[in-house]
């Protein structure tokens, strides 16, 4: 449970309900969760509301967000949030995403990044660089399950979920999640090929960061990226997989803060 | 009560099937020996037309990825078929049209055969089982619009004869489809589509007037299916008329300990595993079913019907064999279960089961046991309103 105070709500953009959580006190700052929306419920977030006043969207088809048909992918998406910054009259603010969502603030930002003071992206999916028969992403949807598990977590064990536990809403917008993941990500494969010819737009401050142990998408695609926005910088978080900022938030939380003062 | 003779075409010579993690999507296709596959595919085909001699049916389904089914293409046994029978009738159950990704093939192909077999085709479309997702690529989470929204596209191909028309829908995009051939059938071939314990999927297909078929269900679920498609059946003049159809296993054998021994046979099926990560690919069940797989709800339960044995799988109508008058008597309690039914698609072949079993098996069946259930009334709504 966030010890921040917390408001949920909803607002009308581009013809669609998407749900916002305001959570903290203090300058605004833009927080795009990940496909799994672990973040909502880790430390870090809380601590992070000390600081600033988060503004988490969920995605069309992601939490209590409607998923109209014709928005079939991440491009898509990034035009609504643009939508949403304009609607909430976001000037000057810092954008932090993760795994999806920093794909999505990717995107957004190639677009028009006159809003971002700076960009974080942890481990973001979004570009393919290696060739045909190659995966810059490992495939989460053809690995077995605890495959899969390895690959995302440093240790594992931070990683099990106990959803007979859980109450049945919650499982609705999981199960939820997950297949809107799948009806924005499936083909191609978790990435936009367009993307990586726009990142040479983004003005905005931009760091990376990465857990050295992140085996479903490698260190090396992180530099790749990192190479492709002008001046952007990479930082690494040992001991960590796929979320650094659950499996080591000390460490992450340092290199955010560097980042962001 | 027309009766189909049909088999998946399997590749059984496999590891033992405990040691395979998933039979289905990536089985390594070393384990396919071209000379045996040779061999099958013949035999197989040979036993179809021996099907057609015997006055059955034949259906065809299609598989991809998996030594369950070597049928990666229907429409190309069907043409083999459509050459090399007389009078049998051809279904394929069915396209998957979902994965397949252009209706106006699937339309062009299904007219060629049903004008090279002169009119004996029946034409199944449907969504892909899950696991099939995955050698096709297709996004999981919305088979059923492609399904329906290649269906309607099929069925314009078909029955538009003044030239060109364009179509651009959701899922495809044509500039001028003008399909040559036309189906033999008039106004267009009989439509099946498959289903389970999607309602509204049953009643949509219902109200076209086109045909519903079930697999290897039990009767209870069986009788709640065809009643939904009685209760909303509309006579839409289609050649053969709507019904519903039903598959179990089927072995007939000359004595009681000769049956038992085919359908142990014939249970291989039953047996083979598909890998957790291809049974269920997100949103291809909705959310609801997805929260109660999430709470625990259906864990196990695959394995528990696995271990099942013959006399259970008998019990439920999954499974029917015996001695031919046994085999008569449980289509006809099946029927009695479900209210009625008009197909009677038998798997008469699976796993090891032999050439010589199955020809035996198929030509008890035709000779002693459907004498017995041919005259099984059909069972679609009397009062059936003609077509709009």
């Amino acid at each position: 449970m966030p010890t921040a105070e917390t408001k949920k709500m909803h607002v009308t953009v581009s013809g669609m309900k998407i749900e916002l959580e305001r959570r903290g006190r203090g300058k605004p700052l833009l927080l795009l969760y990940g496909e799994e929306a672990l973040e909502t419920e880790a430390p870090f977030l809380d601590e992070l509301a000390q600081e600033y006043e988060l503004l988490i969207p969920s995605p069309p088809g992601f939490g209590t967000s409607e998923r109209p048909d014709w928005i079939t992918n991440v491009d898509d998406i990034a035009y609504v949030y643009l939508d949403l910054v304009e609607k909430l009259g976001i000037t000057k603010a810092p954008v932090l995403g993760f795994s999806l969502g920093g794909w999505i603030a990717a995107e957004m930002a190639t677009k028009d990044d006159s809003f971002i003071s700076r960009l974080v992206l942890v481990a973001p999916y979004g570009i393919k660089v290696s060739g045909p028969t190659e995966r810059d992403i490992q495939d989460i949807w053809t690995l077995n399950p605890k495959e899969l598990m390895a690959l995302k977590w440093f240790d594992p064990e931070k990683g099990k979920r106990d959803f007979p536990s859980m109450p049945e809403e919650k499982l609705a917008v999981i199960a939820r999640n997950s297949e809107s993941l799948a009806r924005f990500c499936w083909e191609p494969y978790m990435h936009n090929p367009k993307l990586k010819h726009r990142l040479h737009r983004i003005k905005a401050p931009t760091l990376l960061i990465w857990g050295d142990n992140d085996g479903l998408v490698k260190t090396d695609y992180g530099k790749a990226y990192r190479d492709l926005i002008p001046g952007a910088a990479i930082r690494f978080v040992p001991n960590a997989g796929h979320l650094p900022h659950i499996e080591q938030p000390r460490t992450f939380m340092e290199h955010l803060r560097d980042f962001l003062k | 009560m027309q009766a189909w003779h049909f088999t998946e075409m399997p590749y059984p010579h496999l590891p033992p099937l405990d040691d395979i993690p998933s039979i289905r999507v990536t089985l390594p296709n070393k384990y396919f020996d071209p000379k045996i596959g040779a061999d099958l595919y013949n035999r197989y085909l040979d036993e179809h037309v021996i099907a057609d001699e015997l006055g059955l049916n034949i259906m065809l389904n299609e598989h991809h990825q998996t030594a369950t089914c070597l049928d990666a293409a229907a429409p190309l046994m069907a043409a083999i078929l459509a050459r090399q029978t007389k009078n049998a009738r051809i279904c394929i159950l069915g396209n998957p049209i979902a994965n397949r990704g252009d209706p106006i093939r699937v339309a062009e192909e299904m007219a060629m055969i049903d004008c090279i077999s002169r009119g004996r085709l029946d034409v199944g479309i449907v969504r892909g089982v899950p696991y099939e997702i995955f050698a096709a690529n297709t996004n999981p989470t919305q088979t059923l619009e492609r399904l329906w929204e290649g269906v309607d596209l099929v069925v314009k191909a078909w029955t538009s004869h003044d030239g060109p028309f364009n179509f651009e829908g959701r899922f495809t995009h044509k500039r001028a489809v003008n399909i040559w051939p036309r189906p033999y059938q008039q106004p267009h071939p009989q439509i099946w589509i498959t289903g389970s314990s999607d309602k509204e999927n049953i009643k949509k297909v219902a109200s076209l007037g086109y045909v519903f078929a079930t697999f290897l269900q039990p009767y209870d679920k069986v009788k709640e299916m065809f009643d939904t498609y009685r209760a909303n059946y509309v006579d839409r003049g289609l050649p053969t008329g709507g019904g519903v159809a039903y598959m179990p296993l089927v072995y007939t054998g000359d004595s009681d300990e000769e049956a038992e021994k085919g359908a142990q046979e014939l249970t291989w099926y039953l047996k083979s595993k598909t890998a957790a990560q291809f049974r269920n690919p997100p949103g291809y069940v909705p959310v609801a079913t997805n929260v109660k797989a999430l709470q625990g709800a259906y864990s196990g339960r695959t394995d528990a019907v696995r271990g099942q044995g013959l006399d259970y799988l008998r019990e439920q109508g999954v499974l029917v064999y015996g001695t031919p008058d046994s085999v008569a008597q449980q289509v006809k309690r099946f029927y009695r279960l479900v209210g009625g039914f008009d197909h009677l698609l038998m798997m008469q072949q699976s796993g090891f089961l032999d050439h010589k079993r199955t020809v035996r098996s198929m030509t008890l069946f035709a000779r002693e046991v459907y004498p017995q259930i041919r005259d099984l009334p059909r069972t679609v709504a009397q009062e059936a309103r003609a077509s709009a």
